[in-house]
C-alpha cells in the first residue's frame, strides 16, 4: 500500500487527525506518568523494615500523676514504675518477649542527630535515627546480626527522657556502618555522637533497620544507631512480640495487666497497635495515590479510546461512496481495513512522538515540583506502545464496518 | 428570540437521540472529566484555604537563624521554630502591636471515681492570643494580660471539653484539674478550629482536632511541660540534664506570631528583627550575620508547605484529564456537527443567518453540557465518598459536598462544553450552502 493517498486523505481532515493526535500525545504524558507515580509508589510500600513483623505490636500508654521532673529521684521513680511494667508485660502467658523502645520503624515520631568517626565535628557527617531499648529489642524486633554481638542485660542502664548523655556502646545498621567504616571493620572502633567529644564503641552490625520517619529519602532510611538505654519519662512505650499465633491474645491481655500493675494510667483503644495497622497506616497516601493514579490512567484509555472510535466512526460515514468505488474498483475487504488501520497507525504514530515530549516535560516539571525521580525509558516506551495498540483496537471496529460496505454503493447517489 | 430557543432546544434534543452512542460518549467523557477534577478541587479547596481571611494579611511569624549556615550543610532551611530564649526576648522587647508565643502541650484529666483518666491536647499562649486570631467566646473571655506576667492558674476551655466536664454549662469560675494541679475556668471558646491550623502548623498537626484548652504560657513553663510538638536541637550535646538548661539551650520548640496592622508596623519589625539578629551577632551568641525573615500567614502556610504532595498532584492529573476529555469532545462535537453538513446547507439556504446555527449548535452543545454536568455532580458525590480511601483521614473529612461545589460542577461542566462546541460550530457556521446542496 502507499502512504501517498493516505496522506492525502488525512489532509482533507486536518481538524480530525490533529485532535485525535493531541488527544493521544496528553493521555500517553498522563498515563506514563500516573503509572510511573504507582511503580514509585508500590516500591516505597514495598520497602522492608528489617524487622520480623509478624506477631509485634506496640503499646504506647502514659501514666497519670507520674513525676515530671529531671531529678535522679523522679527519674528513679519513673524507672521503677517502667520495669515494672515491663515485668508485668513478660509474665503474660501469650508474651513471647518484651523491650522498652522509644520508637518503631513506620511509626513517624522519631529522635534523630548525626554520627561520626571524628569528635567534636561541627558538621553533620552522616545523619541517623536513633533506637532506644533494653536488651530485649533484638529478640523482640527480631532482627538480623551480622557481625558483633547484641546488648546483653549489663549494657543497659537507664537516663531521663531530656538528658542528653551519650551511651557507651551502640550497634549500627550495615548501610550505615559501611558508611562510617568503609572496610568494613566496624566492630570495636570508636563513633562519635552529636558532634560530641565522647567516643561510643561499636559492638555490633545489623543487617537493616528502617527509620521511624516515613519522609527519609532511600539514602537515609537505614541509617539507623541502636542504644542500649531505658528512656525514662512520664509516658513509655513498649515493643511486644506475642507467641506465634497468639496475637490478638496477647494484644488483649496487655491492658488488663497493666492496670493491674497501676490504674493510674492513660491506656485508651488507640494504645495497643499491631505492626500490621503501623504498617497500614503509614502507607495510607501511598496506597491511596496509587488507587487515585490507577483509576485515572484507566479511564483516560477508555475515554482516549472512545474518542477514536466516534471520530473514525464518523469518518467511514463520510467515505461511504468512496470505500464502495474502491471496492467496485477491485479492492479487497482487507485493503479497505488496512487502509484505517493504517491511517490510525500514522494518526497515532504522530501523537505518540509529541506525546513523548509532553511525558518527559511533564515529570521534568514535576521533578521540580515534587521531589519525582526521572521517569525511566522503559515506561515510556511501554506507554507507547500501549497507546498504539490502544490505537488498533479502537479502530478495528470501525474499520471492519467499513470493510463491509458493499461495492454496489458506488453506484447509488451519496 | 425566545421562541427560537425553544426550538433549538427540541432540535437539541432530536439531534441527540439520533447518535445515542456518540451522545452517551460525549456525557461520559464530560460527566467524568469534570468529576474527577472537582473531587480533587473539594480536598484542595478543603487543605489550602485561607484560614482566617478577614486578618491573615495583619499576621505575620518571625524566623531566626540561631544554629547558623553549618546547620544546613546537609540540606534543610532556617529553623522554623524560635528556641525559648529569642521567643522570650521578642517577647519583652513587645515590638508589635499584639504577640503570642505558642506551644502545645498536653495533660491528663482524671474526671472522678468510676472513668478512666483521659488525655487533654492544648496550647501554651499568652493572653494577645484570643483577640489576635479572633477567637470567638461561648462564656468569659481570654485571660487579663496580668495573668500573664503573674504566672496564673487561669484557663480557657473548648466547647467540647466545658461538654464533657461541665454539661455544657457555664463554667467560667469552676476550677479544673490538670494532672494534679487546679486552674480556674476564666473562658469556653465557642467552636473555633480554624483549618489549616497556622498557628501550629510546623508541628504536623495543621488537619487536627480543634485543641481542649488553652493557658499562660508563662504557666506552662513554670509548670516545667514540655512541648508535644517538634522539638529540634542542633550543637546542643552534652548540655546539662534539666529543664532550665533545656530551656537556655538553642533547642527550637516556641512558635511566635505577631499582629502588624499595617506597612509601617511591618516595615518597623523588620528593622527590629534585624537589629536583634545583629545584636546577638555583636554579643557572641552567633558567630553569622543576618538569618531574620518575616512571614505572613499566606506566606508561612506556603513556606510550610501544609497542602500535602499527593493533592497537588492529583490536582494537576485531574485538569489534565479534563483536558483531555475537552480534546475529546471537541473531536467528537466536530464528528458530529459535520455529519449534518447537509442539513445546515439547506437551513442556510432558506434563510437561516450564520448567527442562528452558531446559536442552535451551541445550545445542542450546552445541552451535552448540562447532561455530562449532571452525571459529572453524580460522579463527584462518588469521588467525593471515595477519598477516604486516596487521603488520610483527617484531611479527607474536611472535603464536603456543599452547594457551592454542586454549582462548580455544573457550571465547570457547561463552560467547558461550550469551550469545546467553538471551534466544530465555527466550521458548522462556515458551511457553504450551495456546495452542500450541489453535492447533494
Amino acid at each position: 500500500m502507499t502512504l501517498h493517498p493516505l496522506i492525502a486523505a488525512l489532509s482533507k481532515h486536518k481538524a480530525g487527525v490533529i485532535l485525535i493526535a493531541m488527544q493521544i500525545a496528553l493521555t500517553l504524558a498522563i498515563v506514563c506518568n500516573a503509572v510511573f507515580i504507582i511503580g514509585q509508589r508500590i516500591e516505597r510500600v514495598g520497602r522492608t523494615t528489617g524487622i520480623d513483623e509478624s506477631n509485634l505490636f506496640l503499646l504506647s500508654q502514659q501514666w497519670v500523676g507520674a513525676p515530671s521532673g529531671d531529678d535522679a529521684d523522679s527519674i528513679a521513680k519513673l524507672d521503677a514504675m517502667q520495669r515494672e511494667d515491663l515485668a508485668a508485660l513478660r509474665a503474660l502467658p501469650d508474651v513471647q518477649s518484651v523491650s522498652s523502645i522509644n520508637s518503631l520503624p513506620l511509626l513517624g515520631s522519631s529522635w534523630n542527630g548525626a554520627i561520626d568517626i571524628k569528635p567534636d565535628s561541627k558538621k553533620a557527617f552522616g545523619r541517623t535515627t536513633y533506637y532506644f531499648g533494653d536488651d530485649q529489642m533484638f529478640p523482640t524486633l527480631g532482627m538480623h546480626l551480622i557481625a558483633g554481638r547484641a546488648f546483653n542485660a549489663g549494657d543497659v542502664h537507664n537516663q531521663g527522657f531530656r538528658d542528653q548523655k551519650d551511651p557507651d556502646i551502640v550497634i549500627l545498621t550495615k548501610v550505615l556502618a559501611d558508611k562510617l567504616f568503609p572496610k568494613g571493620d566496624a566492630v570495636g572502633k570508636a563513633a562519635y555522637l552529636n558532634g560530641s567529644g565522647k567516643p561510643v564503641t561499636v559492638v555490633g552490625v545489623v543487617e537493616k533497620l528502617q527509620a521511624p520517619g516515613l519522609f527519609n529519602s532511600d539514602d537515609t532510611t537505614y541509617n539507623s544507631t541502636l542504644a542500649p538505654v531505658r528512656l525514662d519519662a512520664n509516658f513509655a512505650r513498649y515493643a511486644i512480640r506475642a507467641k506465634p499465633g497468639r496475637l490478638e491474645a496477647a494484644m488483649r491481655a496487655v491492658t488488663p495487666a497493666l492496670y493491674a500493675v497501676n490504674p493510674m494510667r492513660v491506656l485508651d483503644d488507640n494504645s495497643v497497635k499491631s505492626f500490621a495497622d503501623i504498617r497500614h497506616d503509614a502507607y495510607e497516601a501511598d496506597r491511596g495515590m496509587a488507587i487515585l493514579m490507577a483509576v485515572v490512567a484507566l479511564v483516560l484509555l477508555c475515554v482516549t479510546a472512545a474518542g477514536i472510535v466516534g471520530l473514525t466512526s464518523f469518518w467511514v460515514g463520510q467515505r461511504h461512496r468512496q470505500i464502495g468505488v474502491r471496492r467496485a474498483l477491485g479492492a479487497r475487504k482487507i485493503d479497505i481495513l488496512h487502509y484505517f488501520q493504517m491511517e490510525n497507525l500514522m494518526i497515532a504514530g504522530a501523537g505518540v512522538v509529541i506525546g513523548i515530549a509532553m511525558a518527559v516535560g511533564l515529570n521534568m516539571w514535576l521533578m521540580t515540583q515534587y521531589e519525582m525521580a526521572r521517569i525511566p525509558v522503559l515506561y515510556v516506551g511501554v506507554g507507547v506502545l500501549a497507546m498504539l495498540a490502544l490505537g488498533q483496537l479502537a479502530v478495528f471496529v470501525p474499520a471492519r464496518r467499513a470493510s463491509n460496505v458493499p461495492p454496489v454503493v458506488a453506484t447509488r447517489a451519496a | 428570540m425566545r421562541g427560537m430557543t425553544g426550538y433549538y432546544f427540541r432540535l437539541a434534543l432530536r439531534s441527540l437521540r439520533r447518535n445515542p452512542l456518540l451522545t452517551a460518549l460525549m456525557v461520559l467523557a464530560i460527566g467524568f472529566g469534570v468529576a474527577a477534577s472537582m473531587t480533587t478541587y473539594a480536598v484542595f479547596r478543603a487543605v489550602s484555604g485561607n484560614p482566617l481571611p478577614d486578618k491573615s494579611a495583619q499576621l505575620f511569624v518571625p524566623q531566626i537563624d540561631n544554629w547558623g549556615p553549618a546547620s544546613r550543610k546537609s540540606g534543610g532551611d532556617i529553623p522554623d521554630s524560635l528556641s525559648y530564649t529569642d521567643a522570650m526576648a521578642l517577647m519583652r522587647a513587645h515590638q508589635a502591636k499584639r504577640q503570642t508565643a505558642i506551644y502545645p502541650v498536653s495533660y491528663t484529666v482524671v474526671p472522678g471515681a468510676g472513668s478512666q483518666p483521659f488525655t487533654v491536647n492544648g496550647y501554651a499562649t499568652y493572653t494577645d492570643f484570643f483577640p489576635m486570631f479572633d477567637v470567638p467566646f461561648r462564656y468569659g473571655n481570654g485571660w487579663a494580660s496580668e495573668h500573664d506576667t503573674q504566672r496564673a492558674n487561669v484557663i480557657v476551655i473548648s466547647s467540647q471539653l466545658n461538654q464533657s466536664l461541665f454539661g455544657g454549662t457555664n463554667s467560667v469560675g469552676h476550677t479544673l484539674n490538670l494532672d494534679g494541679h487546679d486552674y480556674l475556668v476564666v473562658g469556653v471558646t465557642a467552636d473555633w478550629n480554624p483549618q489549616p491550623r497556622f498557628y501550629d502548623v510546623n508541628n504536623n498537626r495543621s488537619f487536627a482536632d480543634a485543641p481542649d484548652f488553652y493557658l499562660p504560657f508563662t504557666r506552662a513553663v513554670d509548670m516545667q511541660s514540655a512541648t508535644t510538638g517538634n522539638n529540634n536541637c542542633f550543637g546542643s550535646t552534652g548540655r546539662a540534664p534539666g529543664w532550665d538548661s533545656w530551656l537556655h539551650s538553642e533547642c527550637d520548640w516556641v512558635s511566635l506570631w505577631l499582629e502588624l496592622p499595617n506597612a509601617a508596623a511591618v516595615t518597623h519589625y523588620k528593622s527590629y528583627l534585624e537589629g536583634y539578629v545583629a545584636e546577638q551577632t555583636r554579643g557572641g551568641r552567633f558567630r553569622w550575620t543576618g538569618g531574620a525573615q518575616l512571614f505572613d500567614l499566606v506566606g508561612w502556610l506556603d513556606h510550610e508547605q501544609v497542602v500535602p504532595p499527593e493533592t497537588r498532584v492529583s490536582m494537576m492529573v485531574a485538569l489534565g484529564f479534563l483536558l483531555v476529555c475537552l480534546v475529546n469532545t471537541v473531536g467528537l462535537l466536530l464528528a458530529k456537527f459535520m455529519r449534518r453538513a447537509g442539513e445546515i446547507g439547506v437551513r442556510r439556504a432558506l434563510g437561516a443567518s450564520r448567527r442562528q446555527i452558531y446559536v442552535q449548535f451551541l445550545i445542542e452543545a450546552w445541552a451535552i453540557g448540562v447532561a455530562g454536568g449532571l452525571l459529572g455532580l453524580l460522579l463527584t458525590g462518588v469521588g467525593v465518598f471515595g477519598i477516604g480511601l486516596v487521603f488520610e483521614p483527617a484531611i479527607a473529612r474536611l472535603a464536603q459536598v456543599n452547594l457551592t461545589l454542586v454549582g462548580l460542577t455544573l457550571l465547570v461542566s457547561m463552560a467547558a462544553t461550550v469551550v469545546a462546541a467553538l471551534y466544530p460550530t465555527w466550521r458548522a457556521a462556515h458551511v457553504q450552502p450551495a456546495w452542500q446542496l450541489k453535492s447533494n
